[in-house]
């Protein structure tokens, strides 16, 4: 047996891959701090101070929140509701086919509609349901129309993306036995794909509903009906304890929803 | 008179792997052929290509006079329909109902309508409980096929194939996920249904044993070349090696039998619980 | 064959979801009502919207041939504040979130620091970005500090969530193993959690830097900074051009983000 044979030195990670980690940590830190001094070129540091006793002043405000004025605030819940159902049937609607046209093993032809259908997808999922709403506004009017349109138009993405991602996980043997038998095409989807991702299908559509409900709260801002019209009028006439109402429905109505939502999950599962 | 004809089947993959080359057989009526061989030999191919799940090359495979490498589109899958098609990890589509798996081999007769409505006509639906009946399956119907253990739902494939009244039978290795008594069953089984209806078969299995035992015919397949066609009996040492390479076959037949029996009762057992 | 017995002649599929009939058909019936009066609240101004039609197409026109020089300035500057902000968000996000999801991972943490950070997790969750915007604008100034704040604090609700979803689904045995070695809890962290939580929790920050920049689109419209108050003025103008430029370089960002995203992920994987 070798006896002087020198005893291996048990390294972490190679010489290289330290230097690469260093390196990599480096440029991070040093990218944050770049854009940490750039974000706060015009940043003026007195209202930043003042921000604790800004923030002791709206709270003192808020409390006690303005209890009577849920009067107000039922028929906005109701459009909200309204806006995040139908919102989400219609981006449903949408994005069933669209999620079939993008996934790799359904397209009709991967050269040219599957990059139609995900460009469709990212150009939905980019543009947040607030901006949708900014420009339907614009161009349709304000009111409840709008805010579905945007709530719609942004699930589309949403749920194609994650039902394609799906479609593309299906087990193809389930799919080749029903085509074995002389199925077409459409009867193929019908018994071997849908009940594949049905569960998925239900899981993500309850999903976006919950998001959905959580976003037209806010989509008054710009005129697209539901609470945030009346949030936007407490907003500028600073009654701060009818605000800390409208949080206080907000807060209900989102636990409520994603209670509905997690059960529903469950349930498909 | 023979239902299947193969003739110069050849397969070439995109990849430039020579999958089949020239396969020649055919298969008279009410035959179950045993297609034998080591791991891809082309065995899976053989079969998919006879049904167009994969795309022959070259050559032409005639059913009951009509050359299926010609066809395309909704001619194709009337010839499918007239093919019925047992897999090997039974490929179920498990969410559904077991009723549903076996209608499903209706499918290349009804319309997207009523298929989509679950709305088959009476004989359809009667066959299908007569065939459950037929597989031992008949408390089972409303089940969902991810509820039923593996032999049960090999049945359940048996019983889709044959509701689409094939007139072949394509079997993909049908045992390679199943206990030894269980694969005995479903070889009786399919053995059994396909000298009842007089229906031609060609079963893609990998155990030699099983082979003799319930086919009428061996082929064996070696990179894609028939290398042995013949009855079970047939299957001596020297063919084994043709058909595997070298292997001591005496001493693994004599633990295979050796080891086969006294397990059976232990089997029995597990499937009690 | 033996004696041919008689077999029924018509099969119809059990129901799945609601067993019971006469709940199936309320819970429809219930449905269809629901879907009727939700449709009655959206009052349609059809006149103003065959009036935005024209407009709308105007809008279709200035995406098609968008203006990327004429306002490039604030196009620029807001896109500027948008990146920045987006950075320094996510990496303050991910420094508070990794702390809180520890202490709310079940598994790990004592039950009184579990309850105080799935409360900090709850709270973060609740509101809509934008609420949190209008609350922080109030309370530091206008300007990308208050977006700043506002996308690091959505950011440590929802990271620290999935994080501790993640701890709480580690393997069991492995922290076992590592705590039979006589590991104290900062160990078995470091040996048993993190190498089974790491990789996931890259994809994570990335995930969450892609939100980050989308919203950050956003609540400029609320006067946090970034390229949201560009886009808002844009639209206010009516220069669709413009406003269609910078929806098609967000667009273009978010998909740059995704794809080095996902390499990034396969890199660490």
């Amino acid at each position: 047996m070798t006896t002087n044979a020198p005893t291996p030195v048990w390294h972490y990670r190679t010489r290289k891959q330290t230097l690469l980690g260093w390196l990599g940590w480096f440029s991070l830190v040093a990218l944050t701090v770049f854009c940490w001094q750039l974000m706060n070129e015009n940043t003026i540091w007195a209202f930043v101070s003042d921000a604790p006793e800004q923030a002791a002043d709206i709270g003192g405000r808020m409390f006690p929140p303005a209890w009577s004025y849920i009067d107000q605030l039922w028929e906005p819940l109701w459009d909200t509701i309204n806006i995040a159902t139908l919102g989400t049937l219609i981006g449903v609607a949408v994005a069933v086919p669209v999620a079939f046209l993008a996934a790799n093993n359904t397209t009709p032809s991967r050269r040219f509609v599957r990059p139609l259908a995900l460009l469709l997808i990212v150009t939905s999922r980019s543009i947040n349901s607030l901006i949708w709403a900014l420009l339907l506004v614009a161009v349709i009017g304000p009111g409840l129309l709008a805010g579905v349109i945007a709530i719609g138009l942004r699930s589309i993405g949403f749920i194609a993306k994650l039902l394609y991602e799906a479609i593309e996980e299906i087990d193809f043997n389930q799919v080749e036995a029903v085509r074995a038998t002389g199925a077409s095409g459409a009867q193929v989807i019908d018994y071997a794909i849908v009940p594949q991702i049905l569960p998925a299908f239900w899981g993500i559509s309850v999903f976006r509903w919950d998001i959905n409900i959580r976003e037209s709260t806010i989509l008054g801002l710009v005129g697209a009906g539901g609470l945030g019209i009346q949030l936007s009028a407490s907003l500028a006439t600073l009654a701060w304890n009818q605000v800390a109402m409208i949080f206080v429905v907000i807060l209900g109505t989102v636990i409520v929803s994603e209670w509905v939502s997690a059960r529903v999950r469950q349930a498909v599962i | 008179m023979n239902v299947l004809k193969l003739d110069k089947l050849s397969k070439t993959y995109a990849t430039g792997d020579t999958a089949l080359n020239q396969v020649s057989f055919e298969v008279p009526a009410g035959q179950v052929l045993g297609l034998i061989g080591p791991s891809g030999a082309g065995k899976s191919t053989l079969i998919r290509c006879i049904n167009r799940l994969v795309e022959p090359t070259a050559g032409s495979i005639t059913l009951g006079g009509t050359d299926l490498a010609q066809l395309q589109g909704a001619a194709l899958r009337r010839a499918r329909r007239r093919i019925g098609m047992i897999f090997q990890e039974y490929a179920l589509v498990e969410r559904l109902t077991v009723m549903e798996n076996v209608l499903s081999g209706r499918l290349g007769y009804v319309s997207l309508w009523r298929s989509f409505l679950r709305r088959y006509s009476p004989d359809d639906v009667s066959k299908a409980f007569s065939l459950l009946e037929q597989v031992g399956l008949s408390q089972h119907y409303n089940k969902r096929a991810d509820a039923l253990s593996g032999g049960q739902r090999q049945r359940v494939g048996i019983a889709r194939a044959l509701e689409q009244d094939p007139e072949l039978l394509l079997v993909d290795e049908p045992t390679a996920s199943l206990d030894p008594k269980t694969s005995r069953q479903i070889m009786r089984l399919i053995g059994d249904a396909c000298r009842e209806r007089h229906l031609p078969a060609i079963i893609n299995i990998h155990d030699v044993m099983l082979a003799q035992q319930f086919t009428d015919r061996i082929i064996g397949l070696r990179a894609g070349e028939v290398v042995f066609d013949g009855p079970p009996s047939g299957l001596t040492d020297e063919v084994l090696t043709r058909i595997y390479g070298d292997e001591d076959w005496t001493r693994m037949r004599g633990e295979e039998a050796g080891a086969d029996e006294p397990r059976t009762p232990a089997v029995d057992l597990a499937e009690g619980i | 064959m033996d004696q041919p017995s008689v077999h029924p002649v018509t099969w119809k599929r059990p129901p799945v979801l609601f067993t019971h009939t006469g709940w199936r058909r309320a819970i429809y019936a219930g449905a269809l009502i629901y879907l009727v009066l939700a449709m009655q609240s959206i009052e349609v101004d059809w006149q103003r919207v065959y009036l935005g039609l024209d407009r709308g197409w105007k809008f279709v026109e200035g995406f098609l041939t968008p203006d990327f020089t004429t306002r490039w300035r604030d196009i620029s500057e807001g896109l500027i504040e948008s990146l920045t902000m987006t950075v320094t968000s996510t990496v303050a996000g991910i420094l508070v979130s990794v702390p809180i999801g520890i202490g709310a991972a079940r598994n790990l943490a004592p039950a009184p620091v579990y309850l105080f950070c799935r409360g900090i997790i709850t709270l973060s969750r609740s509101f809509q970005e934008v609420i949190i915007a209008i609350l922080l604008v109030a309370m530091f100034g206008f300007g990308p500090f208050a977006g700043f704040l506002t996308l690091a604090f959505a950011s440590i609700g929802f990271l620290s969530k999935l994080l501790a979803e993640d701890i709480e689904a580690c393997d069991r045995s492995q922290i076992e193993a590592i705590r039979a070695t006589g590991a104290s809890w900062w160990q078995v962290v470091n040996y048993a959690v993190q190498p089974q939580v790491m990789p996931r929790l890259v994809g994570l920050s990335l995930y969450r830097l892609d939100i980050n920049f989308r919203e950050s689109a956003v609540i400029g419209i609320v006067g946090a900074g970034g390229i949201g108050a560009t886009l808002n003025t844009a639209i206010d103008r009516y220069e669709y051009d413009s406003a269609g430029a910078i929806l098609i370089i967000i667009i273009a960002i978010v998909l740059v983000v995704e794809y080095s995203s996902s390499y990034i992920r396969r890199w660490v994987q």
